[in-house]
């Protein structure tokens, strides 16, 4: 118990630093999913094939690899100087965005062809038919995946802790040179993140149960 | 297809990879004291020394990624550095050439588990004598007393000191503890924390890190490999013992080290070993007294 | 062709295709190009940090790597159906008390991350419990538990998306709850899931490299490891590069196998397309993903 009370400005900060950067990649990744999901299923061949090309990699490398290129290649780029929070919530966002891709790419597909045609031969605008036919049938089949990959963006956070970012990841190095109970600091960690991600997975369960169909 | 394509194409590159292929090493030092192991030593009353003896070999765990201190060349394989040579010389004088040795790296927020548990014999690796690891583990030694210190560009005038830190950005290994001095002393607010040193290494030469601080000794390992380009500066301002980590209760074989130990800084094999490895950095050092306990 | 997103495109509509196509392809090769400039100019391409990949030591212990990252894949690979697969019995039972336990440990480890899970097994089981546990087995064993946990969601999902009139036929045939699950169910269920199941197989083979902060052997601590290399101009970059495409390649082969083992699958008779709209379940979006080709969603 002592572990957790002396050392609870470590913990504290750790965990803020967790949040902090799951916000910023969950939305961040949300948005460019979107937008790759858009050039994978877009008309024109060559935003195809980035967004093909782009999902392999980032979807094939390991997350620590993506944060170690922006942490040591970047700084060689030389374009504008950024703090290591915002670089390895970039890598995070680029490294997730791909699987989000993925997921809307196949909510999009789920929806029958014949929906889109019907609305379009009733004179529906581009506009219209994303938003009042194709959408709301799509988002029964994306949203439980997105809270997946969230849950595990959340805990991908932990891998930037090596690259100088204030997170929860690097608390049991801190201890373990102070001098406390490696084991017992990591249990509250442990602790920390089921706090955090049992909420998502009930809200993930609630929507599964409100779209399920009867069969 | 593509698939089959692929597969060709990656076992072709890795055939040509072997192919071509050059041994040896772009200037590595070899072993800088060769001592012939001492012959029928015994240390009466130590667990560990009679299992080294029932193995027939030396089990010594050590680090590999500081130059200068403990460090594995790819090229070869060959572990160099004061720490590896202070092991090398401890081991030959308990009766064990350099053939006999194994070496074995460890996290070193694993280090008193590996050695209470027997995993490696002793542990010679930058590692700091203090009290609450002596509840765990024992230490003989120190062999060599560092300091918390600081390294820059050689073309910087700014970084003093200690005191000339604020609002600098500084470097150093998440969670240890030269970051939290730092932090406790307020040096600076602006703390870089990486995996490996020679990652703040490059940070620092690609300039985005003013300073990387730890152990001195560390510090003068990467200042000896590129001196035209890095310096360290400033007054220690912590003093760090070393010490060789053993079991806790096998007081024998600690007598013993130290007595090693203790030969070796009177005939001036101490001082040989630090001038043909951080000596190289310019700043000359001295053996320390033992703390006998 | 139509889709879902745009119609057949008319004339202007190609035209702007194009002009877009244009633009893009600009785009990308600018970006691309400014890459490769700056670490052009900043030396990165420079032969003297290339020369580490020509001695045969290093070749060596890059193969050494790869090996152990395979033999770590594999074992771990393995171990993680065998646990899917008991947990995800466990969650389909009928007795309430094995439901809850399974339900609990699933979820337990599926809220952990794996770092934590390799840290707890490898700092702190071994000191609170005295176990030696090596590098290796802390990563095979994080590694099992948290892809088991997954997997099991994934075996309950494609049971449950089974049309229920198989299980209705199979209980009127008389036959018992276990002969159900194994004759019936599980090799239907498997069947439909194996997509899923060898993304994530990809997904246990890119976490291997996690092994690398306990100082496991694998290819990403080698790479810091050479990358730290003083005497060949410490070359943490041109490692970090080889080393990425070496992971791309591996999972690709991985990935391709799936596709192979799939297609080979979908050829036999017995196996058909599942009932898209018993697959409108939430939790079984995977499903869905992988019926329409695309990948899987898990991470």
């Amino acid at each position: 118990m002592n572990v957790l009370l002396d050392n609870i400005d470590l913990y504290a900060r750790g965990f803020l630093g967790t949040i902090e950067l799951f916000v910023v990649a969950a939305i961040g990744s949300l948005v460019l999913g979107t937008i790759l999901a858009g050039f994978r299923v877009s008309p024109v061949p060559v935003l195809r094939t980035f967004g093909t090309v782009y999902v392999n990699i980032f979807r094939n490398t390991p997350l620590t690899l993506v944060l170690f290129f922006m942490a040591f290649a970047y700084p060689r780029l030389e374009i504008a100087d950024i703090s290591f929070f915002w670089r390895a919530s970039i890598g995070l966002v680029l490294y997730t965005s791909a699987f989000i891709c993925e997921v809307v790419r196949s909510g999009i597909n789920t929806v029958p062809v014949g929906q889109a045609e019907a609305s379009r031969a009733l004179g529906f605008t581009f506009g219209l038919t994303m938003s009042q036919v194709v959408f709301p049938q799509a988002i029964r089949s994306v949203v439980p995946p997105l809270t997946n990959m969230q849950i595990a963006l959340l805990k991908n956070t932990t891998i930037a802790a090596g690259f100088s970012v204030v997170e929860s990841g690097g608390i049991y190095a801190a201890l373990s040179e102070r001098g406390y109970n490696v084991f017992v600091g990591l249990m509250w960690v442990a602790l920390g993140f089921i706090i955090l991600v049992v909420p998502l997975t009930l809200l993930q369960r609630n929507l599964d149960r409100r779209w399920r169909t009867a069969r | 297809m593509k698939f089959r394509a692929l597969v060709v194409g990656l076992a072709a590159a890795a055939l040509t990879l072997t192919a071509c292929g050059q041994s040896g090493s772009p200037g590595s030092a070899g072993p800088v004291v060769s001592e012939a192991p001492a012959a029928d030593v015994t240390v009466p009353g130590s667990k560990t020394f009679d299992a080294i003896k029932a193995r027939g070999n030396v089990i010594i765990g050590v680090k590999d990624d500081q130059p200068g201190l403990g460090f594995k060349d790819a090229t070869t394989g060959e572990y160099s550095g004061f720490d590896i040579e202070i092991a090398r010389l401890v081991a030959a004088k308990l009766g064990y050439g350099k053939d006999k040795i194994t070496y074995k790296t460890v996290p070193s927020a694993a280090r008193e588990d590996t050695i209470s548990r027997g995993e490696v014999d002793y542990y010679v690796g930058t590692y700091t004598i203090n009290d609450n690891r002596k509840q765990r583990v024992s230490f003989a030694g120190p062999y060599f007393v560092a300091g918390q210190s600081l390294l820059v560009k050689s073309s910087n005038t700014d970084i003093t000191g200690k005191d000339t830190l604020k609002g600098k950005k500084v470097c150093s290994v998440t969670g240890s503890t030269p970051i939290q001095r730092v932090r406790d002393q307020g040096l600076t607010d602006q703390i870089v924390e990486f995996q490996t040193y020679t990652q703040c290494v490059d940070q620092l030469l690609s300039g985005q890190v003013d300073a990387v601080t730890t152990d001195d000794a560390i510090l003068k390992g990467y200042a000896a490999q590129q001196p035209d380009k890095l310096k360290v500066v400033g007054q220690p301002f912590s003093s760090e013992p070393y010490g060789i980590g053993l079991n806790h209760d096998d007081s024998a074989l600690r007598g013993k080290i130290n007595d090693i130990l203790q030969a070796a800084y009177n005939d001036g094999t101490w001082q040989k070993i630090y001038d043909n490895t951080l000596g190289k950095s310019g700043s000359p050092a001295s053996p320390p007294a033992l703390q006998r306990y | 062709m139509t889709a879902v997103l745009y119609d057949i495109p008319g004339p202007r509509a190609r035209v702007r295709n194009g002009a877009i196509g244009v633009v893009g392809s600009v785009v990308v090769l600018g970006i691309i190009a400014f890459v490769l400039y700056r670490f052009a100019v900043t030396g990165q391409f420079d032969a003297r940090l290339w020369t580490w990949i020509t001695y045969v030591n290093i070749q060596y212990i890059l193969l050494g790597a790869l090996g152990n990252t395979l033999l770590a894949f594999a074992v771990a690979a393995v171990l993680s159906l065998a646990f899917g697969a008991v947990f995800a019995a466990g969650r389909l039972s009928d007795r309430a008390w094995l439901r809850g336990i399974s339900t609990t440990i699933v979820e337990f480890f599926r809220a952990i991350p794996l770092l934590v899970l390799i840290f707890i097994l490898f700092f702190g089981v071994s000191r609170g419990l005295g176990l030696n546990i090596t590098a290796y087995w802390s990563v095979v064993i994080g590694l099992m538990l948290y892809n088991g946990s997954v997997l099991a969601e994934v075996f309950r999902a494609g049971v449950n998306a089974l049309p229920t009139g198989q299980s209705e036929a199979a209980y009127a045939l008389g036959l018992r709850k276990t002969q159900v699950m194994t004759n019936v169910l599980l090799p239907q269920a498997l069947r439909n899931m194996l997509p899923t199941i060898l993304s994530q197989l990809v997904v246990v083979l890119k976490d291997t490299a996690l092994g690398f902060i306990i100082l496991y052997p694998e290819l990403l601590y080698q790479a810091r490891f050479l990358g730290s290399q003083g005497q060949l101009g410490a070359p943490i970059l041109q490692v970090a590069m080889v080393i990425a495409v070496i992971y791309i390649a591996m999972c690709l082969i991985l990935s391709g196998l799936s596709k192979l083992l799939e297609r080979r699958l979908s050829r036999s008779p017995r196996s058909g397309p599942t009932d898209p709209q018993a697959m409108a379940d939430g939790a079984n979006a995977v499903l869905i993903a992988h019926a329409q080709g695309g990948g899987a969603p898990a991470i």
